[in-house]
């Protein structure tokens, strides 16, 4: 073939070439932000793509994710859970290991070498479980910087031990009443605070939302979990899963694992959505499969809405996946038919915590428990040679109070 | 091309930066207290141009007066018909007054670009501020806004370098809205000494009449930003006041948007 034929960045066969150079996945993504902010998300971009190029940048970044974070993450087979569901055999992507106990570590340490190769000084960030509060926080001590972190005060209620651990690490949390204090009430807090002081402030995002670039770099950073697994299922089984599974929020630790197979045919993939109290009612947290496209903190999406625009408040008993919104690149693999996105209700997901507690003896954290919930329905129609490979993004010891308080023990 | 407003959009902005002295726009939120009332009392005390706030739930370039007005306003139910009436309404009372609405993204986009332009056409709105579509996501609306002779009407803040304002003000109509702090709406005022600055920094680039706004709540404030600029925005200091006075807020407003108006039109 010759070199004019030379199929890469361009290649519009790929699943895995998006965003366009103006942050466009498909009509999702862009840059969605008051005017104050435009010329600090260009500069962003800008270093992005120096720190992209830098071999120093990568270097750093994997020392940090192999002797800080603890990756490579285990990729584990549960064995009792699979002979439980009695279909197919149901891997684990364990990166509830990680230092800080969920994924959300792995795109903070992304960020935080990003803030201080542009000479930022103080880190702001928005929290919804406390899991990305608590990862921002301990990045910002590991690197010595001040660290603000917005957190709706319902979250700050029934997230108390990420509240105390944000604490314990030198953060400063600063809870928020507008709306109905949770998630997206931080992120407006959050985008607030940066606008004010965008000449010496870093927004470490936490999902892969947000103005370009922040849903590619999000996304990049947190692909490390897809491509260990990628390279672990090929060494432990000599082939790649036939169906991945991941719980979905804004989407980060579906996206990182996703994100490596896009293009490998072969691999189904299932993005899970919070169903609430059930997707016919008001009480869900389900973006994509209850939504519509609309503008929300940057970005083009889809979100809850009402008929006039107005943003509806998610519900699910995972304050992590309690956004009325999802990452734009979400919302352009569904469109185009990749992923296929499903969603489960609080009842099912409190349902396979507790199966995976006796089963296998690992205490998931509420989010991740969606997927496995998702998982219980769809393995047992599978064969028993299938594979099916779910993101474990996070552990479940702050949860354990709402879990308590739902199976009415007082602890 | 309605036949209750012979006045062209364009017509009416133009007139308003016209007159001898500079503009007082001033800003409420829309279904916040009797918004019909509370809008002749600015036109009474002599407000050259209504900027008039859509109301939405995530205002996030506002600060606590202006959120807390936006809360209020929807908590009462105000829909975007509602906001659509209080525009057509308030244009057949003054028909030379030009109104332009401020708000979101989402709201205006909703029921696609063509619907919002023409409904606000229809309504007789002058411009259209949208805080968070920038120059590099016009394709979401200004396209509609320009072919229904709607000015959309662009933000320039203390951050938007020399290499930036070409693109800000290309496709920018009526009058450039100068956001004066790097910041949210109703806090501190800027020095005037940056605002000066910048004024004539955008100036250089642009013919269009340039509006400022962001911190200013007093007569003296906006008479030294009349001094060097062509407009003075005003808005959380008047949404206070919707919030303190309840039925009351008229006369309050009226008032205050008479002193402003009297130190712009001292200033020079």
């Amino acid at each position: 073939m010759g070199m004019g034929m030379a199929m890469t960045e361009t290649n519009p066969n790929s699943f895995r070439n998006q965003p366009d150079d103006r942050g466009h996945f498909g009509d999702y993504g862009g840059r969605y932000v008051a005017e104050t902010l435009m010329p600090l998300v260009l500069e962003l971009e800008r270093e992005y793509r120096k720190a992209q190029a830098d071999p120093e940048f990568q270097r750093e970044f994997d020392d940090l994710l192999e002797h800080y974070v603890g990756r490579p993450s285990p990729l584990y087979h549960a064995e009792r859970l699979t002979e439980a569901l009695g279909g197919a055999q149901v891997w684990f992507k364990r990166d509830e290991l990680n230092h800080t106990g969920a994924h959300k570590i792995n795109n903070c340490i992304g960020q935080i070498l990003l803030a201080i190769r542009m000479g930022k000084t103080r880190i702001i960030a928005e929290t919804g479980a406390g899991q990305h509060g608590v990862a921002t926080a301990t990045v910002c001590a590991r690197f010595g910087l001040p660290c603000v972190i917005y957190m709706g005060a319902e979250d700050v209620r029934r997230q108390s031990p990420n509240v105390f651990r944000m604490k314990l690490l030198g953060a400063e949390i600063v809870p928020v009443t507008s709306g109905r204090g949770t998630l997206k009430d931080a992120m407006n807090e959050g985008l607030r605070d940066w606008v004010a002081n965008v000449h010496d402030t870093f927004y470490i995002i936490g999902t892969a939302a947000g103005p370009h670039p922040y849903p590619e770099l999000v996304r990049d950073f947190q692909s490390v979990i897809g491509r260990e697994a990628r390279q672990q299922m090929q060494d432990r089984i000599g082939r790649l899963p036939d169906l991945l599974v991941a719980a979905i929020g804004g989407g980060s630790n579906a996206l990182g694992l996703f994100h490596p197979f896009l293009d490998d045919p072969d691999v189904k993939m299932l993005g899970v959505e919070a169903a609430g109290h059930g997707l016919d009612g008001d009480e869900h947290a389900a973006s994509l499969l209850g939504g519509f496209p609309g503008v929300l903190h940057g970005n083009k999406t889809y979100l809850l809405q009402d008929e006039d625009g107005q943003i509806t408040e998610g519900h699910s008993i995972s304050a992590g996946l309690d956004y009325p919104g999802i990452g734009p690149e979400h919302a352009w693999l569904k469109d185009s038919g990749r992923v296929e996105y499903t969603a489960v209700t609080d009842e099912e997901a409190l349902e396979a915590f507790q199966l995976l507690c006796r089963t296998e003896g690992i205490i998931p954290a509420l989010e991740p428990s969606h997927a496995i919930a998702a998982v219980a329905k769809v393995a047992k129609d599978m064969p028993k040679d299938s594979v099916i490979l779910a993101n474990l993004c996070g552990r479940g010891d702050k949860d354990i109070f709402t879990v308590a308080e739902k199976l009415g023990v007082e602890i | 091309m309605n036949e209750t407003d012979p006045m062209s959009t364009s017509t009416r902005l133009s007139n308003a930066f016209a007159k001898p002295h500079p503009a007082l726009v001033c800003f409420l939120t829309a279904g916040d207290g009797d918004t019909a009332a509370n809008l002749d009392a600015l036109v009474a005390g002599g407000a050259d141009v209504i900027e008039l706030g859509m109301p939405f739930t995530d205002p996030m370039a506002d600060g606590p007066a202006i959120q807390q007005a936006n809360i209020r306003s929807l908590g009462k139910g105000t829909t975007t018909a509602d906001v659509l009436r209080i525009a057509a309404e308030f244009r057949a009372r003054h028909p030379d007054v030009p109104l332009v609405l401020m708000g979101y993204a989402n709201p205006m986009i909703r029921r696609g670009p063509e619907w919002f332009a023409s409904a606000a056409k229809g309504a007789g709105v002058d411009g259209v501020i949208c805080v968070d579509i920038p120059p590099e996501e016009d394709d979401a609306l200004g396209p509609e806004l320009r072919a229904a002779g709607i000015a959309p009407i662009r933000l320039a803040t203390p951050t938007t370098d020399d290499k930036r304002l070409p693109a800000v003000v290309e496709g920018s109509q009526g009058f450039l809205y100068y956001v004066a702090v790097a910041g949210i709406t109703g806090m501190q005022q800027a020095a005037i000494e940056s605002i000066e600055a910048n004024v004539s920094r955008i100036k250089r680039a642009t013919d269009i009449p340039v509006a400022v706004g962001f911190g200013v709540r007093t007569p003296e404030q906006a008479g030294e930003i009349a001094r060097v600029a062509d407009g003075v925005v005003v808005g959380s200091a008047l949404v206070d006041l919707v919030a303190e006075h309840g039925t009351d807020a008229p006369a309050k407003l009226r008032e205050l948007t008479a002193s402003l108006a009297g130190a712009i039109r001292a200033a020079r």
